[in-house]
């Protein structure tokens, strides 16, 4: 797996123009590394580093700390399976039971076809929904096993509309150039414009 | 029916269109801002008394005050890391009504001066970065967002920006933190609070998603109409998630202070009352860190000072709901596990107690539990949060440590039995073996 | 600059320092424990209790770094007015009125719940760990913690000891998590290599795969680890704790780095930073660190040697260095020198080097060769540095006053983070937390690059216009790399800078050291300016101030102003000024001089034209060595070679780059029958039928007190006893020396313009092949082989990679090379370091020329 190929560094690039400092676009760029690859890559990790002007073990020091970032190649297709405290009440457990029977690995683990892996993961905000699940971040509600059943079975056979793991948002931000107020730098003591002249009060106290 | 201010949008499934919103009043609260000064803004939402939705529940006019005069640039950070189990409000109004959040950051800035706006969304959300992508990009085409806004001096950039999977980084230094490409790790305040000293140094407000999504009506309407509605310390609507063993779990928007947590969890027009006819065994007021709440609480009105002068809190608005077949232990586990997972790992007593907290839960639950165990549970608890009580005195940097305390706090005394079943049937001796193989 | 205004300037200084002096200060009034006390105000809270003699327990608290609270063992019970809750006393300020109970009930049970959370996943290995006996989480167990466990659960495992990088091993399983090695990294050595990684329960400190934590200063993590997760490898294992013992000294570096040395049954095992304020801060680099390897290398000379034939025999036609007596070893030198003082007069007699040795030492040697033999020709430099005449002449700024808040730094030398260690991390803080404004004049980028606020890429041979362009504000028709941009601005800044110094050494060896003078006399014409020397040679600055350099007497004095008053306290002075190393080296290989001296020095490989060393060594009658090892120039040129005695063996005192004296004490014996270089100088007058007059190191210490007015307050007693040494005051001295280098002309034109012509840059690297880095197993591995270093520009168009081999040709000669693609060196710059292995630039150098210009061809 690769650096940020010619696509990502365009991105890239835009996204990295729209943080008054650099490191702040970390996050987002592996994302995008997470989307180009399916899971983010030394590679990766270490162009990123290049692009912010950072250590690769500071990248390594950030990727690791969240959840979404996975190191290591995962299944196209990543079912959460939400055990939330509401999700538990109303079989959480279970429907994991269920997972590992149909699917036939662990929980955490990947189908031998590389198509799926599934996990038990923390609240995903859908509690009045539960149980309820996520396919690459896209919710299922009200989830039964044979919803599950059902789900499954559409993966493998194409009719899932869900891209693939790593591609977090359809619709990406854009900020037009002519539209763009700019970055606020953090080394620009300027008021805003549409703040009212100081005070004279205000003005005076150069003590 | 009690008046809607947040979820006022939520029948019209294309609200999160612009031209919806237009039609539906959407930016007229900008236009008429935009006519008058920053301080009569600031003022407007100060005479409000809008408290903060997040959890801390504090009042958003006065945190606006505290940034220093004079200091450039300030920020605004919008916290919508949802990630509270059970908390369920955020993510909706980011999805059904995103340019609402908009009109509300644009309030905020313009109030505050904030120039440019960093809108946090938890990386887990993609629909809701969808939506709120789409939105931005109409609303930078349509002249709300960008530079000189309708046609004024006003101008800032609304970024829409991704989490990756964190629940502390809902904390708001932590926030700023992971805003900064940094791994989400509370910093210790005071000294310095964000207002004060916050993203790259300098001064800036973290909001709330929810508490963005009132102002467009507090400017609309004015304070007076806002606090005409609520209770005496609690202005205006809440909207609470009501989940677990319910007939009827959804979100509901409600004037505070008017409404029961009876009336939310068995009124028709809301959750609809325990599931299948059982009977109500424990609740949860404000989300995964509140203590618990039982029968004797139903009662009490929804509104801070109430829930907490009752030893809770009413948190994220998330109302758990457990009948009376639940397993105590397993869902305190349930809680427990979370905020050990969750935790940033900074503070020694988060990062070792609450780990150590969940597995000698799952120790007892998988049937090794000892005698022991029980006081052993309350004196790590002691160890996070001295007095078991919340708000907690803290051993450490932020509450999510104390939080893993909540549930054993809330049920360890009240369901002991249920504890002791598990104690007495299990087989200890598995665990004496390897106690002695680490003891060797 | 006249004397006049050098005086002003020292007045000013005294006035400065008076105004600092610390007025009584009412400070923050606090009750600890029920006794109320005085603080310092914005004092931590941790630290004003420690300053009252109430000690809070901490583990992730170092008072110079970031306070971060992660560890939360020094909560106490803070009442400030709205009740007592508990806080971590390392991030809180003192506030008046704030009242702590660091011993209540509420304050022990935090703690030892702290603690007993710490020990839950810590290993109990304490019997097998380098930390026992001096570890913190140890002791606080011993004396708070709970007895037994109640942790029946399974420990966090991690893979034992892994190597983070060549010299530090961390074990994660005992790691705290306290974030001070991490935050050592990015905050103080700027090398953020080593960092937390993963989250909650499962978070470890890592590097980046196959990324080492490859730093200059890893050893200072193990220094400063709380527990045993990080252990050195020079010292894991070697002792317990118990066993040591310990003595206060100083790193003999130029910056005098404030030390501890631990020996064990005579072996020094481990030197610790020792946190001196005006000093190094606790820091050490791990060049110096580590270097106690060499003092105990096996390859330490034990016994005096002279030629000899195979057989082991003395012969002084021999190839051999044969083992001898001390007694036949001295009085062959002696003779040696009473015959050429007798034959050729005093100055047929040479000394090169002195730098190794202590103040005392040094005296002695310059008593000895210009009080008694009477000859001048005395050089502690090997032409690598700045005459001394000149450094002596310069106002002097203290390290503190370079680093003051808001000062202003100009910096001339080569790079601090490779050549002056601990200079560099506090330079580096300087900018990063103090608002010093950093105007960088290098020909390549340096570790300070980043954290300068205006880096200046000045090419070899410019730096003299450059210099006077930013002085006068008025740019000359060569301004090489910079822009009038970059003039302008830094013209502004160093003008109305309040608190300028001007940091100076030599850039490039291969640029002539007139180049670094003429940059000097250009910012010595600002009022006020004053230099901080970055003379890298160990105690160079003592050799210079006790008169180991041709014209200067003891005391910064010049040998022509002196006569008379020295006259009385030596015996003899040398009738004219002397020969610098240079030209000493010229005299021998011509047979000028008879008997050179190398005084702990290494012509062959120090001196900028090894042909002319080699020269000089065949040339000279007899060649008499002092050293600890035996170096190229011995192995090849030494008739009688004296063992010397060793840092951590020998005692004395020191003086760093700015003038700073201080006591080097003694801790083990030296090997075999070596001894101090002071003594040796005393036994050779004695044989020649002459008297030092001095039979103790005090002795040494007082007389040089008595006969320097620099030295005046620095007595042996004042000096055993000042806690952060004493500053050689340069005010004191009657006739300061003036420095004027004659104009050289423009520099040499430079050779036709074409993508094959660089200016040859000779820099230095902290690990390369001299002889202490080389005795030492731990650090000789870490000086990379010689390659020449171009800018991917310039690499790019002459098409070359990593690796690949090049022909560099200047008019003298040609070497070949593997080239280094560095986009830190500038363009048309080819930099080569000094003294790596395969490829030796010394002799494309013509030292007659200002600067050498170089092809580069790939072959
Ligand atoms: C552990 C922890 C998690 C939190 N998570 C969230 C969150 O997901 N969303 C949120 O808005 N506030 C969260 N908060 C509260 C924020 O720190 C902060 O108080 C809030 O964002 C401020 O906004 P408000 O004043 O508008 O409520 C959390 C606090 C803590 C201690
Ligand atoms: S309490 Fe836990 S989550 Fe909060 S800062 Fe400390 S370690 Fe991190
Ligand atoms: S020393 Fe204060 S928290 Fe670690």
């Amino acid at each position: 797996m690769a650096r940020l190929n010619e696509t990502s560094m365009r991105i890239a690039n835009d996204i990295l123009g729209r943080y008054p400092v650099r490191k702040s676009a970390l996050i987002p760029l592996l994302h995008l590394a997470q989307e180009q690859d399916g899971w983010v890559s030394e590679e990766a990790m270490a162009h990123i580093a290049e692009l912010i002007g950072i250590t690769p073990a500071e990248v390594l020091g950030t990727c690791s700390f969240y959840e979404m970032f996975k190191r290591s190649p995962v299944g196209e297709y990543r079912i959460n399976i939400c055990h939330g405290i509401s999700c538990h009440l109303v079989g959480a457990e279970d429907l994991i039971e269920h997972a590992e029977h149909t699917l036939g690995v662990r929980a955490g683990s990947i189908t031998d076809d590389g198509k799926i892996s599934f996990e038990g993961v923390e609240c995903i905000a859908a509690c009045t929904e539960a149980p309820c699940l996520q396919v690459n971040y896209r919710y299922r509600n009200n989830v039964t096993t044979d919803d599950f059943d059902e789900l499954v079975e559409g993966i493998r056979n194409g009719s899932v509309a869900v891209p693939p793991h790593g591609t977090l948002a359809a619709t990406r931000q854009l900020i037009p150039e002519d539209k763009a107020a700019g970055n606020a730098m953090v080394d620009d003591p300027t008021p805003p414009a549409w703040w009212p002249a100081p005070q004279p009060e205000e003005g005076s106290a150069n003590g | 029916m009690v008046e809607k201010i947040v979820t006022r949008r939520f029948d019209n499934l294309n609200a999160h269109e612009i031209a919806e919103y237009e039609a539906s009043g959407g930016y007229q609260a900008l236009r008429a801002m935009l006519t008058r000064t920053p301080a009569e803004i600031h003022d407007e939402v100060r005479n409000a008394s809008l408290l903060g939705r997040g959890g801390a529940g504090f009042p958003a006019g006065v945190k606006w005050g505290f940034c220093p005069p004079g200091v450039w640039p300030r920020y605004l950070v919008v916290n919508g890391d949802e990630s509270e189990p059970g908390t369920y409000k955020d993510r909706q109004l980011l999805e059904r009504d995103p340019h609402q959040i908009i009109e509300g950051c644009l309030i905020a800035c313009y109030a505050v001066g904030l120039t440019q706006c960093f809108l946090y969304i938890r990386g887990e959300m993609a629909h809701a970065q969808e939506r709120v992508a789409q939105a931005l990009n109409e609303a930078y085409a349509a002249g709300y967002v960008g530079k000189n806004i309708l046609g004024t001096d006003f101008s800032v950039d609304i970024v829409l920006h991704w989490g990756a999977g964190a629940y502390i980084v809902g904390e708001e230094t932590a926030l700023i933190e992971s805003l900064e490409g940094n791994r989400g790790m509370p910093r210790l305040k005071p000294p310095f609070f964000p207002a004060a000293v916050g993203l790259y140094g300098q001064p800036t407000i973290v909001n709330n998603v929810e508490t963005l999504a009132n102002l467009p009506w507090i400017i609309e309407r004015g304070a007076d109409d806002f606090t005409a509605m609520g209770a005496e310390n609690s202005k205006g609507t809440r909207v609470f998630a009501v989940s677990g063993h319910v007939n009827n779990p959804g979100v509901f928007e409600v004037e505070f202070g008017v409404t029961t947590f009876r009336d939310i969890i068995e009124g028709s027009d809301y959750a609809g009352g325990v599931r299948n006819g059982k009977k109500l065994k424990a609740f949860i007021p404000g989300g995964a860190s509140a203590i618990w709440f039982f029968e004797e609480h139903l009662d009490l009105p929804l509104e801070k000072v109430a829930v907490d002068q009752a030893g809770s809190m009413l948190g994220s608005g998330a109302i758990v709901v457990m009948d009376e077949d639940t397993d105590m232990v397993r869902a305190c586990h349930n809680i427990v596990r979370f905020f050990a997972r969750e935790s940033c790992g900074k503070c020694t007593p988060c990062r070792e107690g609450t780990t150590w907290l969940e597995r000698i839960l799952s120790r007892i639950i998988a049937g090794h539990g000892r005698p022991s165990d029980l006081s052993l549970l309350t004196e790590v608890c002691e160890n996070i949060s001295p007095g078991m009580a919340w708000p907690p005195r803290m051993t450490t940097i932020c509450p999510l440590g104390p939080s893993a305390v909540s549930p054993i706090a809330s049920v360890i005394d009240r369901y002991r039995n249920e504890f002791d079943s598990y104690i007495t049937l299990s087989d200890r001796s598995v665990i004496e073996v390897s106690a002695a193989g680490m003891n060797a | 600059m006249s004397d006049a205004t050098e005086t002003t300037d020292e007045i000013e200084t005294d006035e400065v320092e008076e105004v600092e002096a610390p007025a009584p200060d009412p400070g923050v009034e606090i009750t600890v424990n029920g006794q109320s006390l005085h603080a310092t105000p914005g004092r931590m809270l941790i630290d004003a209790c420690e300053d009252a003699g109430v000690y809070i327990p901490r583990f992730c608290y170092h008072p110079r770094m970031t306070p971060v609270g992660m560890c939360r063992m020094c909560l106490v019970e803070v009442d400030t007015g709205r009740g007592p809750a508990l806080q971590p006393s390392c991030m809180l300020t003192v506030s008046p009125g704030m009242t702590v109970e660091t011993e209540s009930d509420a304050t022990k049970k935090a703690q030892d719940g702290v603690l007993e959370l710490l020990l839950i996943n810590h290993p109990l290995d304490c019997p097998v760990c380098d930390k026992g006996g001096e570890c913190p989480l140890q002791d606080q167990t011993m004396s708070y913690g709970p007895g037994e466990s109640r942790f029946v659960e399974e420990k966090r495992h991690f893979e034992k000891p892994i190597p983070i990088s060549e010299n530090v091993y961390l074990d994660r399983e005992r790691c705290i998590l306290c974030d001070r090695c991490t935050r050592f990294a990015k905050e103080v050595a700027g090398d953020p290599l080593i960092h937390f990684i993963e989250r909650g329960n499962n978070t470890e400190v890592n590097t980046f795969p196959d990324d080492p934590f490859a730093s200059h200063f890893s050893g200072n993590t193990v220094q400063i680890c709380p527990v045993g997760a990080l252990t050195a490898k020079p010292y894991r294992f070697k002792a317990r704790p118990w066993d040591l013992i310990e003595i206060e000294s100083t790193y003999p570096n130029a910056m005098g780095d404030r030390v501890t040395v631990q020996a064990s049954r005579n072996e020094i095992l481990r030197y610790q930073g020792v946190d001196s304020d005006a000093v190094n801060w606790g820091w050490l680099a791990d060049r110096d660190r580590f270097s106690f390897e060499a003092t105990m290398a096996n390859t330490r000379l034990g016994d005096p040697l002279v030629r000899g034939n195979a057989l082991g025999s003395p012969d002084p036609d021999g190839s051999e260095l044969v083992s001898t007596t001390w007694s036949a070893a001295l009085g062959q030198a002696a003779e040696a020198l009473a015959a050429a003082r007798a034959a050729g007069g005093p100055t047929s007699i040479g000394v090169i080097g002195g730098a190794r040795l202590t103040n005392e030492s040094q005296y002695a040697w310059a008593k000895l060769a210009k009080g008694i033999i009477g000859t001048d020709n005395v050089d502690a430099q090997l032409g690598d540095g700045i005459p001394a005449d000149v450094v002596a002449a310069m106002p002097r700024a203290t390290i503190d006053q370079a680093c003051a808040p808001g000062g202003t730094v100009v910096l001339i030398s080569g790079d601090p983070k490779e050549e002056l260690g601990t200079l560099y991390l506090r330079l580096r803080h300087a900018c990063e937390n103090d608002d010093v404004t950093l105007i960088e004049l290098t020909p390549n980028e340096t570790g300070l690059s980043r954290h300068a606020t205006q880096s200046m890429r000045v090419l070899p041979g410019e730096l003299g216009v450059v210099a006077d362009a930013i002085v006068s504000g008025q740019p000359g028709a060569d301004i090489g790399l910079s822009t009038n941009g970059d003039l302008a601005t830094a013209h502004a800044a160093v003008t109305a800078a309040e608190n300028l110094t001007v940091i100076v050494g030599r850039t490039s060896l291969a640029e002539h050291a007139a180049l670094t003078v003429e940059a000097i006399n250009a910012f010595a014409r600002i009022d006020g300016v004053r230099f901080l020397s970055a003379l890298r040679r160990g105690n160079v600055h003592g050799a210079i101030d006790l008169g180991l350099a041709p014209g200067l007497l003891p005391g910064r004095t010049a040998l022509a102003s002196a006569r008379n008053w020295f006259g009385d306290a030596w015996q003899t002075l040398p009738l004219d000024t002397g020969l610098d190393t240079a030209g000493m080296l010229q005299a021998a290989a011509t047979g000028r001089i008879d008997v050179l001296v190398l005084l702990g020095s290494d012509p062959l490989r120090d001196f900028a034209d090894p042909e002319l060393a080699r020269a000089a060594l065949a040339g000279a009658g007899t060649v008499i060595a002092v050293d600890c090892f035996i170096n190229d120039s011995i192995a090849v040129g030494a008739d009688i070679v004296l063992p010397a005695a060793a840092f951590g063996e020998t005692a004395g005192s020191h003086t760093n780059l700015e003038s700073r004296i201080t006591p080097i004490r003694p801790l083990v014996t030296p090997p075999g029958t070596a001894r101090a270089d002071w003594m040796i100088a005393a036994e050779l007058a004695f044989r020649m039928g002459e008297d030092l007059g001095f039979e103790s190191v005090e002795a040494i210490t007082d007389e040089i007190a008595s006969v320097s007015a620099l030295h005046g307050a620095a007595t042996a007693q004042a000096i055993d006893q000042a806690h952060d040494g004493i500053i050689a005051d340069g005010a004191a001295i009657a006739q300061a020396p003036q420095f004027v280098w004659t104009d050289l002309g423009a520099p040499e034109s430079a050779i036709p313009v074409d993508s094959y012509s660089y200016r040859l840059v000779i820099d230095r690297t902290m690990y390369d092949s001299g002889t202490q880095t080389a005795a030492c197993q731990s650090l000789a591995p870490l000086a990379a082989d010689g390659a020449v270093r171009l800018n991917p520009g310039d690499a790019g168009r002459l098409g070359v990679v990593d690796g690949v081999t090049v022909r560099i040709s200047s008019k003298r000669a040609s070497v070949e090379g593997p080239v280094i693609v560095d986009e830190r060196i500038s363009r048309g710059v080819a930099a080569i370091a000094h003294n790596h292995p395969g490829l030796d630039a010394r002799s494309l150098v013509d030292r007659e020329q200002t600067i050498t210009d170089v092809r580069v061809e790939t072959l």
